[in-house]
């Protein structure tokens, strides 16, 4: 038996998670350093499984399998694909930058000795958090899928409730009652999700005998598994449900600026580009190979609801004050791109989907964690509080800017591509929806320009004249984080020859071909 | 004699039993509408041995006897201390557990 | 050789890596590093040149295959170059205006702190530029398209400390991410209609698809040049764009990015020829634009203003030119050039009166400045000269050609658009003299500034003036030198194809009335402004004068119909958002409450009343069997 390359990748975060979590204490440095080489050692992992992984190969790789609960036929069963792989590898690259930004966030404070930060247990969360949704990308049995799919909400409600952002407009008691408010939104909406899927996940079961997706889907593409029409539909509403809550889509969003703008800014990061990630790559990967034809039976709604969270989003974002509100709505825009590329049903849509996942988590993290930098030095999340940064802080104001540049999709950054293939796959199937979603171009301009006028141009407020420039920790996080932008954005082939040959097999899943070229058509 | 009219009077004092449980407050009345309501049971099911011919009702009052007797030691036991601690035996005061 | 290609590109961008990266330690040297970067650039487009020249025009197109971009099912971008005739032309007029905006630069920028970045954002427009021009497809095209927005931007925005440098960045971004939307959407039809997005694959094809699917892409890539050469309706960042500093506005808002719309049109002429209701739109933006700068260009009194207005006017003409198909296409990139030539130099000679009178932009506060600078008179005079068709200066070939395609054009629309451009150059002329009048001749009309300072007029140094000298013998040459013996059409012919055109009235007539016109907008001025005083504060002027001065109103429609109504939305939205969506779950959430707390009061305690719960559950329990038995 070869070594179980997937477990280990999960495992060691895992295992890393309860380690901080048992470090005393009074070793509050060592449990830090502890938390970021586990997290670099899983991302050496997850590298070996990128290389390990063959593109030509079969559709999933590394496999393992062991029986688990026998009597209701769940099996322990990891695989990866293309696209899981590409997830993957974006999760344990985004940890120790998360871990590394976050590096202050927990440390107690001296003013107030009554709110004992735990510091261990804020590492130990995020690593926990690691855990579970690299095993969600690697699950192929249902329900597996489905435990840490679910569980996974359970350190996240700890970071956004417990680890708030420090700098918040009202008094303490008000902060906390934001926060408690921003976390239990987080945790019922989701759970509610999750509920839902639950009765389709036992459905699925009760329909089709076991959890293995390959199975299922096997059956499902021969034949001999045939689904009533309206089962099905029922079926894939519950998964679609649990994944746009956590997408999230239109209009199931409201938690995400709630969450995103209580938490520290790296659990932000956690938030937007790491977990929900979960949510668009199971729409990707359980709802259109389960449930091929009620996808497409639900396609034309959701890519209305997709449009609308492309617009809307965009819109509300341009409408906010607060910073890491005007990220959040500018992210359920950006979710709303992804979604729509999954269901264009199209080879460009749904590559393009996949690197927007890739992309949109490395440009956000960027924006993000440099505007929690900026938030940290002025203690304040108000757009109004800030101007004219650029002159003290040039770096900041430059990290930011890229950030910014790379959330509009600028051509030559890493989301371009992602962007542009998304709307081209779904021009070619749908052109009047493709058309409307390309309005979201001009507002993404709108939101990130107008929130780099405010804040970094214009005079120097008094408040922020004395800011100091990006430290080098912060500059070690940010730097890695604008290079990949820029890389990707120029040579985004290792990844697309990663992610291709899976969107080719999803296609032939729901058995769609791309429409040709009229010019060939015509022929 | 109709063995129905047995039942009548254990339907009866069935009542009286639970109406008694439902409206005192009185733990010692309660507790001992409770052994009426037993009681009322017994009698049934002697009843019902004899109208069906065979000795499994009979049994059952037996045991059910033992039962009563085992309550009657543990639920007076409890009234006792709690008349002691509270002086008081309504079970209205017993009120600790209520949110 | 044709590796070289990629050259051009990685010199200027490598100098703005450098430079943006390279942090404080290159504050000393960083000027020198853009300089001979963009410099180098240039040699290798020479030296590109010469080898082109040596071929045969048959075979002169040259490319350059790099690596596969975005390798997707069915969808190939690659990072591959294309040099021919046409993106000749650009690559020597970027690298050549380029550099010596570069070397002006280094005089003009001496006393900023921030030089170094300065520099660096030159670089990187180079580096977009050049990309955009020598790029094999649309989506690589669209890669420079938006890398000049951006340095454009930054460029605006470089003073950023002030908020009207900022907010003019802002907006300059945003218009052209409008015109983005049209290139976009252009692309997507493209790869629908045809599979492909590369230049050559799709401008054969043109033929096998319908009207109506080019006339579709035609708009739309005419929406991206609107945005990108400030034609109507799109117009309006151009004039705030003046807030950069004024090398900028010589390179980018004059000479070339604001020219990409040109060179979009005139590459896509394929595509253009086979869709005669695009290029009917295409004429008719052109003749809209070129009257409106012209109007606006004769009210603004800062000189970098009305020169914005004249750009985008003679912007107008190129538009014009390439909407009128094979007669005018070749015209178009000539007006171009010399443009690129005579309205650079116009603008380094703002920049030098700018930079002797203390940053003063209003030209009621110049006047008689020839004597105080008298090398940036005479360039500057030698700029105007072009600029308004004097015989034998450049301007004067490549206007009088326009204007003969238009007339050319045949019938009553060939009459319209040959007259106004025709009324163009007049008013061009008197615009143009104006701004001469105002700055140069006449009384010294400053005053001290606030503080007391009073400006000292001076000549610029010695790296400021050379550009200058360069550019006006651009000016004065180039038109001749393209002109005679049609030596420009024939270069690049090959390209953009080329039919002759013949005026109804014939092409001395054009001519003639040109230069009349020319005449009349020169005399109309000198009246107006060089025969009595200039008044140092403006007068309050007509109804047209007003409107002229706030752009003929496009802030004041933009602001009421989109600023505000988008403020208007987002506002409603967030409180939507509020209320409605949250408003829901959170409703929700507290009904739930609200009956869960009516339900705990079951809950009371009373030993009493959880019994009543169970005789009645069993009785219900005992009624429903027996209910169920008798039925």
């Amino acid at each position: 038996m070869s070594f179980p390359l997937l477990t280990a990748t999960a495992a060691l975060p895992a295992i890393g998670a309860i380690a901080t979590a048992a470090v005393p204490a009074a070793r509050r440095t060592a449990a830090k350093w502890l938390a970021l080489l586990v997290s670099l050692a899983t991302l050496a992992l997850a590298v070996v499984v990128l290389v390990r992984f063959d593109p030509d190969g079969d559709r999933y790789q590394l496999t393992e399998s062991h029986s688990w609960i026998k009597d209701f036929g769940v099996r322990y069963e990891l695989g990866v694909d293309g696209i899981a792989v590409a997830l993957i590898a974006l999760t344990a690259l985004l940890i120790p930058f998360v871990i590394l930004a976050g590096w202050h966030d927990a440390d107690p404070l001296e003013t107030r000795s009554s709110r004992w930060r735990p510091t261990q247990g804020f590492f130990a969360l995020i690593l926990a958090v690691e855990a579970m949704v690299i095993i969600s990308f690697e699950a192929t049995d249902v329900f597996l899928f489905y435990i840490f799919f679910e569980a996974m909400l359970i350190p996240m409600y700890f970071l956004i409730g417990g680890f708030g952002d420090r700098a918040h407009a009202g008094s303490d008691e008000h902060a906390a009652a934001q926060r408690s408010y921003a976390a239990v939104k987080f945790l019922l909406y989701n759970l509610a999700g999750g509920l839902i899927m639950l009765a389709a996940v036992i459905g699925l079961y009760v329909v089709a005998g076991n959890f293995s997706l390959q199975e299922i889907a096997a059956a499902r593409a021969d034949g001999s598994l045939d689904m009533a029409t309206n089962t099905e539909r029922w079926l894939f509403l519950g998964f679609f449900f649990a994944f746009a809550v956590k997408a999230p889509l239109w209009p199931l969003h409201t938690w995400l600026p709630n969450a995103m703008g209580e938490s520290t800014a790296p659990v932000a990061v956690l938030i937007t580009a790491v977990v929900d990630k979960v949510g668009t790559f199971a729409m990707l990967r359980f709802c259109l190979q389960l449930f091929p034809e009620a996808s497409e039976w639900a396609t034309p709604a959701i890519l209305v609801l997709a449009l609308i969270s492309i617009i809307y989003g965009a819109l509300l974002a341009v409408g906010q004050r607060d910073i890491k509100r005007l990220v959040a709505y500018a992210s359920i825009s950006h979710f709303g791109f992804i979604i729509m590329g999954i269901f264009a049903m199209t080879s460009q849509g749904q590559s393009g989907a996949t690197l927007y996942m890739v992309n949109h988590g490395i440009s956000t993290a960027a924006l993000m964690l440099v505007a929690g930098f900026l938030i940290s030095r002025r203690g304040s999340r108000l757009i109004a509080d800030y101007g004219g940064v650029q002159k003290v802080a040039p770096v900041l104001a430059g990290t930011f800017l890229v950030g910014s540049l790379a959330t509009l999709s600028l051509p030559g950054l890493a989301p371009f591509v992602s962007e542009f293939l998304v709307l081209v796959g779904t021009f070619a199937r749908y052109p009047v929806i493709g058309i409307i979603a390309t309005f979201g171009i001009v507002l993404a301009a709108l939101y990130t320009l107008v929130l780099y006028q405010r804040t970094m141009t214009g005079p120097v407020k008094p408040e922020v004249s004395a800011m100091p420039d990006l430290k080098v920790r912060e500059l070690v996080v940010v730097a890695p984080l604008i290079a990949l932008l820029i890389v990707l954005g120029v040579y985004p082939k290792p990844l697309t020859d990663i992610v291709n040959p899976a969107v080719e097999q999803t296609m032939s899943d729901v058995q769609k071909t791309d429409p040709k070229p009229d010019v060939e058509a015509a022929k | 004699m109709n063995p129905v009219n047995y039942l009548y009077l254990a339907a009866l004092l069935f009542t009286i039993g639970a109406t008694g449980v439902l409206i005192r407050r009185n733990a010692i009345v309660v507790f001992m509408c409770v052994e009426l309501m037993l009681n009322a049971c017994n009698l049934a099911f002697v009843a019902f041995s004899r109208m069906h011919g065979n000795l499994d009702g009979q049994i059952i009052a037996f045991f059910t006897m033992v039962v009563a007797a085992a309550e009657v030691v543990v639920g007076l036991a409890i009234i006792v201390s709690l008349f002691r601690s509270r002086h008081s035996a309504s079970v209205d005061d017993a009120s600790l557990m209520k949110l | 050789m044709d590796n070289l290609i990629a050259l051009l590109v990685a010199a200027p961008l490598l100098g703005a890596a450098v430079l943006l990266c390279g942090g404080r330690r290159l504050d000393a040297v960083g000027h020198w590093i853009g300089t001979v970067l963009a410099a180098a650039s240039f040699v290798i487009g020479a030296v590109l040149f010469a080898d082109m020249l040596g071929k045969d025009a048959e075979h002169r197109a040259v490319g350059q295959h790099l690596f596969s971009w975005i390798p997707v099912e069915g969808f190939q971008a690659d990072v591959a170059f294309q040099l021919d005739q046409l993106s000749m032309t650009f690559v020597l007029l970027i690298t050549g205006v380029g550099s010596l905006i570069h070397v002006y630069s280094i005089g003009y920028m001496e006393h900023d702190e921030r030089r170094r970045r300065f520099f660096g954002y030159l670089n990187l427009f180079l580096a977009a530029m050049l990309l955009l021009v020598l790029a094999d497809n649309y989506l690589l095209l669209y890669v420079g398209w938006e890398g000049v927005g951006l340095a454009s931007y930054l460029l605006i925005g470089f003073w950023q400390h002030k908020p009207s440098a900022a907010t003019a960045a802002k907006k300059a971004f945003l218009v052209n991410r409008v015109g983005d939307l049209g290139l976009s959407i252009a692309i997507m039809l493209m790869f629908t209609t045809f599979g492909t997005f590369a230049f050559g694959p799709v401008l054969e094809a043109t033929g096998e698809t319908g009207e109506g699917t080019l006339t579709a892409i035609g708009l739309m890539l005419l929406l991206a040049a609107c945005g990108k050469s400030a034609q109507v309706p799109l117009q309006s960042w151009l004039g705030d764009a003046m807030e950069g500093p004024t090398p900028v506005s010589a390179l980018i808002h004059a000479a070339t990015m604001v020219t990409a719309g040109v060179y979009l049109i005139v590459r896509s002429g394929e595509i253009f020829n086979a869709a005669p209701d695009a290029q009917l739109v295409t004429t008719v933006v052109g003749a809209v634009t070129l009257l409106f700068g012209a109007i606006v260009g004769c009210a603004k009194d800062d000189i970098k203003k009305a020169l914005a207005g004249s750009t985008m006017s003679q912007i107008g003409y190129m538009i014009l030119a390439a909407g009128l198909g094979p007669i005018g296409y070749v015209f178009a990139i000539m007006h171009l050039v010399t443009h690129g030539f005579f309205k650079a130099g116009l603008f380094l000679g703002a920049g030098s009166v700018m930079h002797g009178m203390n940053d003063e932009v209003d030209m009621r506060r110049y006047g008689g400045l020839r004597k105080y600078m008298p090398v940036t008179f005479v360039t500057f005079g030698l700029g105007y000269l072009a600029i308004i068709g004097f015989p034998g200066l450049s301007g004067f070939f490549s206007k009088d050609k326009i204007i003969e395609a238009a007339f050319a054009k045949g019938g009553t629309e060939g009459w319209i658009l040959g007259s106004v451009a025709l009324l163009g150059a007049a008013v061009t002329a008197f615009y143009m003299t104006r701004v001469m009048l105002m700055t140069f001749f006449g009384e010294k009309r400053w005053q001290p500034d606030e503080r007391g300072n009073e400006p000292h007029p001076h000549e610029s140094p010695k790296s400021m003036t050379i550009p200058m000298v360069v550019l006006a013998f651009g000016s004065v040459f180039a038109g001749g030198f393209f002109g005679v013996g049609d030596r420009f059409v024939h270069w690049l012919e090959p390209v953009t194809e080329h039919t002759h055109g013949h005026p109804p009235i014939g092409a001395t007539a054009v001519t003639l009335s040109t230069v009349t016109v020319m005449v009349v907008g020169v005399g109309l001025a000198y009246l107006l402004y060089g025969r009595r005083p200039v008044p140092a504060v403006a007068p309050r002027g007509s109804l047209l004068t007003r409107a002229a001065r706030r752009d003929l109103l496009q802030d004041d429609f933009n602001h009421v119909v989109l600023v505000r109504g988008g403020e208007h939305l987002t506002r409603s939205l967030v409180y939507v958002d509020h209320t409605l969506v949250d408003g829901v779950v959170n409703g929700t959430a507290a009904s739930m409450g609200g009956l869960s707390g009516r339900l705990r009061k079951l809950q009371n305690g009373y030993a009493r009343s959880y019994a009543v719960s169970m005789f009645g559950g069993a009785a219900l329990l005992i009624a429903a069997t027996l209910l169920m038995r008798a039925v």
